[in-house]
Parts: C-alpha cells; structure tokens; sequence
C-alpha cells in the first residue's frame, strides 16, 4: 500500500489560515490502513483545527468526509455539489488522492494534509517499512524476492557494498543491509551459487528517469 | 462508603479506559469543558491486557494537540488507582479540581461566550 | 596476465614486481599545491596514487583535478570514481575527460552513503554500481563502445581496479564478491585496511583455492596507526573494519608520544608478513592525512627502490 505520514498540524493551519470554510476529506484506502488519513485522523484534524481558530477568535465552519478513495473519479463525484462551497479542502489522501481532487474541482484549493512517503507494509501496528519504489521492471525473481532498489540504501543490484556490517546497513543500525537479506534468503533456498550471476546494467526507463509514467491497456478499455 | 468529590466532576464510566479514543477527550474540549481526566486501572491489572496504557497513550497525544491549540496541555491528566480505592479517587478528583480551578476556564469557552 | 593498457602500475605487476601504491584526499578547497605537495613527498617511493573521489561523501575538490595536477608533475594517477554522484552520461563523459589526459588507471566503487558527509540532505544516483562501473569501463576500452552502442573515437585506456574488504560481511560472500568484481572486469584489487593477518590470510587461502589470484593483482591495503585512540575509533566505528584486540593492547601498553613510531612499527611488519601471503602482488599504502610517513615505511619494508618502468606517453 502507500504509505503516509501525518503533516505537522501547524504547516496545515498556515495553509488554510484565512479560510471561513473548511473540508477536511479523509481516504478509505492506504492512509486508513497506515492511520494517516481515514475517518479517525479527519476527525482529531477537524477537532484541532476547530479548537485553534476558537481559540483565535475566528469564526470557522469545518466540515469532515470521508470518501471510499480517492484516487478514482466515481467517489471523487460524491463531493460533486457541496466541493464549491469551500474555499479550502484539506486532503488527507496520499499525493495521488490530492491530485485527482485538484484535477476535478478547479475553483477550491486543494491542500496535503499528510505527507505520502512510500510503498510498503505495516510490520506491527505504528510500524512501516518501505518495500518497493515501483521502477516499472520488476527484479525481483533474481534477488530471492527482496527487492534492492528500494531496501538498499545505494540502490546496488551487485551487492553488498563494503559498508554491510552485521546484517546492518552502513547508514544505520536499526536498518537490515537489504543484501545481507538477499543472500539469508538465497541460502534458504539453496541457490547462493545464483548470487554470483552479475546483475547486469538497468533499464532505469521504466523508473521514474523516463519521466512520469503510463501504464496503457487497451484489452481492459471499454 | 460514601465518599464526597467535587461536585463540578461529571463521570462518564466505560467498561475500561482503553475505549476512549483521542477523538472523546478532544470532542469534550471543543464543547467547553476545562478539563478532563482519565481513572483507570493500575498498570498492569488491566482486565483486557493494556487498555489502560493504551488510555495512558491517547492522554499524551490529547495533550499535545491542547498545547498546540493553545487550549493548554495541564488540563488533561491520566490517574491510574486499584477499582476498591475510594479514597484515592476522591484525592484524585480534589487534585484535578484545584489545578482546573488554579487554570481557569476553558479559553475557547470565554471565546464563545464573547462572541455570543 | 598481458599487458592492456599503457598503465606504469599495470607494468610493474605484470613484471612480477610488487606494485606500491598510496592515496592522497583532496583539499577542501582550490588550491592546486594541497595535492602537489602531498605528491611530492611520496612521489619517489609509490608507484602510483590514488586519488579519492569526494571520501565519505565530503565535498573535495574533484579527484580527476587532482590527477591531473598529479600527471602534470609526471606522477602516475589512479582515478578513483564512486557511483554515487554521476549518472552513466556523467561517468563516461569523465572517463573520456580522463583518458584524454591520459590517465591510465581507474578504480570503481559505490561510494559511502552521502549521510555520513556534509550534504545529507541531497540526492544520490546510483544509475550504476560499482561492478558495473567496471564493466562500462571495459565495453569503452576493450570494444571502443559507449553504453549506447555508438563507437568511442580514440577510447580511454585504463587499467582497471576495484576494492574488496576481506572482512566484510556476510561471511558467505566475501571470496564470491571478489569473484563477481573480477568476472565485471577488475584487473587488480586494492583491500582494506588490514590489521587482522590470521584472518586475511584465511582469505587469501580462499581466494587462491579457487585460482582467482591468477586472474587479479591483490594489493594488500595498510593503514599505519597514529594513536591508540584511532586504533580503538577503528576498530568500533568503522564499519567493516577488523583491529584485533592485541593490536589495540599493542598501542595501548605504549607511552603516547611512543604510539605513532609503534604504529609505523606494526605497519612495517604487517607489510613484511604479507609479502609471503600467496597471491599478494603489493600494497596500498593509506597513511590518512600522515603521507609523509609513507617513504620511511617503504624503505623499511625494504620496498625502496621502486622499479624504474615509465608509464608510454
Ligand atoms: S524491483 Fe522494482 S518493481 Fe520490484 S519491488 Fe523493487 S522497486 Fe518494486
Ligand atoms: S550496507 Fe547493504 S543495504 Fe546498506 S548500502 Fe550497503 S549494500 Fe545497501
């Protein structure tokens, strides 16, 4: 899923800080799951922001939806009749959500209400780790399924560099050398001999260097 | 036994402090409460396992949202005591009283109340 | 292993020699005399310098300035280049700025992280790593090729080189990484730094065992210790380091203004027993910071004089 953090309220409250009328729209989806931005957050955010600006003087109304995602037009149309009576949304989906809102309700600024950090999993609750950075070539079938491009600090694919240490990388204690995993991993399966075969030199145009990206599929288009 | 608190305590009771969510205690300042304060169980001698740390938990992030809304973090405070110790839960209840009285009101209720 | 390139340290390890080299780090700064200098001391005694590419990610003036300020004064550079910093477009353009100075040697590494420098906050590249640094250096020597197929005019001739830490984790690997660098193109290897000689030894055992010492020119990195501070700093800090407590101890029963002669000491012998490991075709001498220790400790570890072999011009 994608993974989100919180954005420091008072970044949020500079943005909206001379709007009268305020939506606060949560996601279903990934920012539920990682606690960024579903139902819950939208309402400790709307309560935060009600209770600053009372306490301000300023007369504020902060209205709080949720919608099922927002990275689709069909729920994006929910907000359809009421989007124009604000005159700021805070989006609480990640940067896809935000984006799409703003593509389809031109007249409202849309603001980030968190910030999108990166394609993982949870491991325990409050605890995400990154596990892909989607460079549209998937390798992973010859790194015993773990993936170097995003768990590698260097993004080597002939690991690991000098600095593994203990199973940790060189950039920090708590974090697993991605390659130290690769070859635990390819130990179990009985293939170290496949660590020797020599990755050879990406095709990183399928990554984010080839400039944003498509995906087109004609035989699913109506 | 008949213990007398301050009669300014509204009690709400919850089968265990780990329902209260982040949401209640801020919803109850946003209404205009001066403060609020969460009894729970003793660490450890929680019937559901952590319910109370978890309680412990959301105080402190109600805590922080208070200071960064200017409301004041003070006025939010966890009491861990054993379910028979009545004594304590009026010590308690005179404690929090005092500081809310030593705090004042809640500023978004003064706030209202002007703007009305 | 014939001779490919007109490399004066390619040269000498084919002539059966042992090959000395040694590294100076740019300045923080543009002054070209910080490296001048730093060469000129040394230049008698090594057969060729390394020159390091912004080490542990700090910015330095750029390494091949610095080689060719060293080849202006007729001393034989060692480009280092990281991966880190420069894309492929980047990374050829500077092997051809290289080679049309004629710089013949290169070594190929990934480079530290840029968080242990003074821009953690900027980005990295990492388009290649550093074996397959050595293959592109290879396909624009051997083939005349750059990476998109088109024809070098006049290509770059480098010996090519790699590091390689006997130490390293994990374990499993450390004789197949050496392997798979030289299977990418490495033509020599300069280790790290070391202190553990039981341990390297093993290695080298390894290494032999499987015939790659007759593929590759092993030099043997040193590093003499100043203090028994930095011996200790090296030994728990330095990822990927091996300092065996009895070196420490060995600095440590030492008076202070004794332990940078004892360091000097354990560097000279360290030398003198690596020069019977089989496979060892010279050393690395990395004296950071304290280059002008490095003639004394050549001459003592009775490596003085150098071989007169001239680099082709
Ligand atoms: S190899 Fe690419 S697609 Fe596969 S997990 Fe890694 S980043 Fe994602
Ligand atoms: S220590 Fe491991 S994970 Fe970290 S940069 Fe080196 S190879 Fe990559």
């Amino acid at each position: 899923m994608i993974v989100a953090d919180k954005k420091p309220v008072e970044e949020i409250i500079d943005y909206v800080t001379d709007c009268k009328n305020i939506l606060v729209l949560g996601c279903n989806e990934c920012v539920t799951v990682c606690e960024a931005g579903g139902k819950k957050e939208v309402e400790v955010l709307a309560s935060t922001l009600r209770m600053c600006f009372l306490n301000q003087g300023t007369e504020v109304s902060i209205d709080e939806i949720t919608l099922e995602r927002q990275c689709d037009h069909e729920y994006l149309e929910e907000i359809r009749d009421v989007a124009d009576r604000y005159d700021a949304i805070i989006s609480l989906a990640c940067g896809v959500g935000v984006q799409f809102m703003a593509e389809k309700y031109h007249s409202v600024p849309i603001y980030p209400g968190v910030n999108t950090c990166f394609l993982g999993a949870t491991e325990k609750r409050g605890l995400w780790t990154e596990r892909c950075q989607a460079c549209g070539n998937c390798m992973l079938a010859i790194t015993g399924g773990i993936c170097p491009v995003s768990r590698c600090a260097k993004r080597i694919l002939n690991g690991p560099c000098g600095g593994s240490s203990n199973g940790k990388c060189e950039i920090n204690k708590d974090l697993d050398c991605a390659w130290q995993l690769i070859i635990d991993r390819l130990k179990a399966l009985d293939r170290l001999e496949d660590y020797e075969k020599i990755c050879s030199i990406k095709d990183w145009s399928t990554d984010r260097a080839g400039g944003p990206r498509k995906v087109v599929r004609e035989d699913v288009q109506s | 036994m008949r213990l007398q608190y301050p009669a300014n305590v509204k009690i709400i009771r919850l089968p265990c402090t780990g329902k209260i969510d982040l949401i209640h205690i801020l919803r109850a300042f946003e209404k205009g409460a001066d403060g609020v304060y969460v009894v729970g169980c003793l660490e450890g001698g929680c019937h559901y396992i952590g319910g109370n740390l978890r309680a412990r938990k959301r105080v402190e992030q109600a805590r922080k949202i208070l200071d960064l809304t200017g409301i004041g973090g003070e006025r939010v405070q966890m009491y861990n005591l054993s379910a028979s110790d009545g004594p304590l839960f009026v010590q308690y209840a005179i404690e929090m009283n005092e500081k809310i009285l030593e705090l004042g009101p809640n500023p978004i209720k003064l706030k209202k109340d002007a703007a009305a | 292993m014939s001779v490919k390139t007109p490399s004066k340290l390619e040269k000498i390890l084919s002539s059966g020699n042992l090959a000395v080299t040694s590294e100076c780090g740019p300045p923080r700064g543009s002054d070209p005399k910080a490296v001048t200098k730093k060469a000129e001391m040394i230049k008698d005694y090594v057969d060729a310098v390394n020159i390091t590419d912004n080490q542990t990610s700090v910015t330095r003036m750029s390494s091949l300035a610095a080689c060719i300020h060293l080849k202006l004064m007729g001393v034989e550079p060692i480009l280092q280049m990281v991966t880190r910093d420069r894309n492929r477009i980047a990374i050829q353009s500077d092997i051809l700025g290289a080679a049309s100075f004629d710089i013949f040697n290169m070594l190929c590494l990934s480079g530290d992280h840029q968080s242990f420098g003074d821009c953690p906050q900027g980005q990295n590249v990492h388009d290649l790593d550093s074996m397959q640094l050595l293959q592109t250096v290879h396909l624009m020597r051997d083939e005349g090729k750059f990476l998109g197929g088109a024809d070098i005019k006049r290509p770059p001739q480098m010996f090519v080189g790699a590091a390689a830490n006997p130490f390293a984790d994990p374990f499993e690997i450390r004789v197949p990484r050496l392997a798979k660098k030289i299977a990418s193109g490495a033509e020599f290897i300069q280790t790290q730094c070391i202190y553990n000689v039981d341990k390297f030894e093993e290695w080298m055992k390894q290494v032999c065992d499987r015939g790659l010492h007759e593929k590759v020119y092993i030099l043997a990195g040193v590093t003499p210790l100043k203090s028994v501070g930095m011996a200790k700093f090296m030994k728990n800090r330095v990822p990927g380091m091996d300092v065996p407590d009895d070196i420490v101890k060995r600095m440590a029963d030492t008076p202070k203004e004794k332990q940078p002669e004892e360091g000097i000491n354990i560097c000279v012998e360290t030398i003198e027993r690596l020069k019977s490991v089989e496979g060892v075709k010279g050393f690395h001498i990395m004296a950071i910071e304290w280059e002008e220790k490095v003639p004394g400790i050549v001459e003592r570890a009775g490596l003085y004089p150098r071989p007169e072999i001239g680099a082709e011009n």
